[in-house]
């Protein structure tokens, strides 16, 4: 769900988009003339060359709203992520610690605004993608949705939560849809920082008194699991879908690997770190297994993670609640910009009138 | 909440002196003062740039990909064109 697209089974607003909505209905009444099967058929040709579509290229509806949708609730999820770490700043235990808070967050902002961007590039209008946002038509990743209870939490945020974004991401930079790949290469420059910071604040803790030490050990246990579903629900052996999700954005070359992989492949690297570290993995099933030459681990808890997505998380109504409040509230500054830009536009074409005219006079 | 969306500028960022200005996405800001410096907060964090240009998003004219093979077609059958088109004996050093 963090530069991931999956739907919830009864979720209306997670089917396709109203095409109505945003130009998107002009940009499909553009491809549907004589050059549309042509343009559909180069669509093909690039995919199947693995080479980049481009915004103004030919592409299926179907596509163009499956990439509006994950680079929304991608978006989404990066302005909403700036809340559970912004809970801290005011309460960092040193000014390092503040400075480095601030950039994190600030960060955060970035990736946001690289993917709305981005998601602009394909005939849809920033306002309407936070309007869908704040009415709670478009998720974010239910990640959020947890509470930041102590200090060792911004750390664990940062180990495990952007660790499970870089593993996220990582391929994205590959992703068929050029402007979201170029937007996810800036994004993962980024956040190697921010995986290291958490790691070091727990590192700081774990030498620290037994207090610290079993804060650190706390924020693992809460945030372990969560982290893991940030992947997504389990899409490989019995649980594949033929038509899915992930089958159809594989073919399309937004997505390079499966969920599960995904999740896999964190496991597998998060593991020796957190031995490193000497905090404890919360799962009993947690084993190597030298046959797959993989971790083995336990299920995760998937009625909890629906519901998290359904809005009964601990801080669902606080997230949605607070980002809508200081969007209004920095609603006088826009205007005031907005205001001053008109004025400064007037002038200038007062001046150019009058000038225009002295032109004249002079000629003469 | 109907202020509407603020105009769209892309943005283009110089690295360091002498290389061009590079397309690197886009911002919105009520003028063109307002986008660079939204530019600067946005795509430089890291000291990414020396320069930035803005450009409104709604002044940038640009070949249709429809007509992408009648458009670019005529420089495809000008191989004279490229060096490798010469047959030049083997040993002759900097040519
Ligand atoms: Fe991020
Ligand atoms: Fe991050």
């Amino acid at each position: 769900m963090y530069g991931n697209d999956f739907a919830e089974p009864d979720d209306p607003g997670a089917g396709p988009l109203n095409a109505a909505d945003g130009g998107a209905v002009e940009a499909a009444a553009a491809h549907v003339d004589t050059k549309a099967q042509q343009g559909l058929e180069t669509f093909d040709a690039i995919i199947a060359a693995d080479q980049r579509i481009e915004p103004r290229d030919a592409m299926p509806e179907e596509y163009r709203q499956t990439l509006i949708r994950q680079i929304a609730q991608h978006a989404h999820s990066e302005i909403i992520g700036m809340q559970p770490e912004g809970n801290w700043i005011t309460r960092a235990p040193s000014l390092r610690r503040k400075a480095i808070l601030i950039a994190k967050v600030q960060d955060e902002a970035g990736h946001g605004l690289y993917l709305y961007s981005a998601a602009e590039t394909l005939g849809i209008d920033r306002e309407e993608l936070l309007d869908r946002l704040h009415t709670g038509k478009q998720k974010y990743s239910s990640i959020f949705n947890y509470p930041t209870l102590t200090w060792a939490d911004c750390g664990a945020i940062g180990w495990l939560v952007d660790g499970a974004a870089i593993m996220n991401q990582v391929p994205l930079c590959r992703c068929s849809y050029g402007p979201y790949a170029r937007a996810m290469i800036r994004t993962c420059k980024e956040e190697s920082f921010h995986q290291r910071q958490g790691f070091e604040l727990l590192w700081e803790l774990m030498r620290g008194t037994p207090e610290q030490q079993a804060m650190a050990q706390d924020a693992t246990n809460r945030w372990w699991w969560p982290a893991l579903a940030m992947f997504g629900p389990r899409d490989t052996g019995e649980h594949a879908v033929t038509g899915g999700h992930t089958e159809q954005s594989m073919a399309w070359g937004i997505k390079r690997f499966s969920n599960d992989d995904l999740r896999q492949k964190f496991v597998d690297m998060t593991v020796p770190q957190a031995q490193r570290l000497g905090v404890k993995i919360p799962d009993p099933d947690l084993k190597w297994n030298a046959e797959r030459g993989h971790y083995d681990f336990g299920e995760i808890d998937w009625d909890e993670f629906w519901r998290v997505i359904k809005g009964d998380g601990a801080c669902n109504s606080a997230r949605i609640e607070r980002r809508v409040t200081s969007h209004q509230q920095g609603a006088w500054v826009r205007e005031a910009a907005a205001a001053y830009a008109a004025k400064q536009r007037q002038r200038a074409g007062a001046g150019a009138q009058a000038g225009a005219a002295d032109g004249e006079g002079s000629a003469a | 909440m109907s202020e509407g969306t603020l105009p769209l500028f892309e943005v283009f960022v110089r690295a360091k002196r002498g290389l061009s200005h590079v397309h690197v996405g886009s911002v919105h800001a009520p003028d063109a003062t307002m986008a660079v410096r939204n530019a600067r907060d946005l795509y430089t964090r890291r000291q990414e740039g020396v320069s930035i240009w803005v450009v409104a998003a709604s002044d940038i004219v640009a070949s249709s990909p429809d007509e992408k093979d009648s458009f670019f077609d005529p420089a495809g059958d000008k191989i004279y064109r490229h060096p490798t088109f010469y047959d030049v004996p083997e040993d002759v050093e900097y040519l």
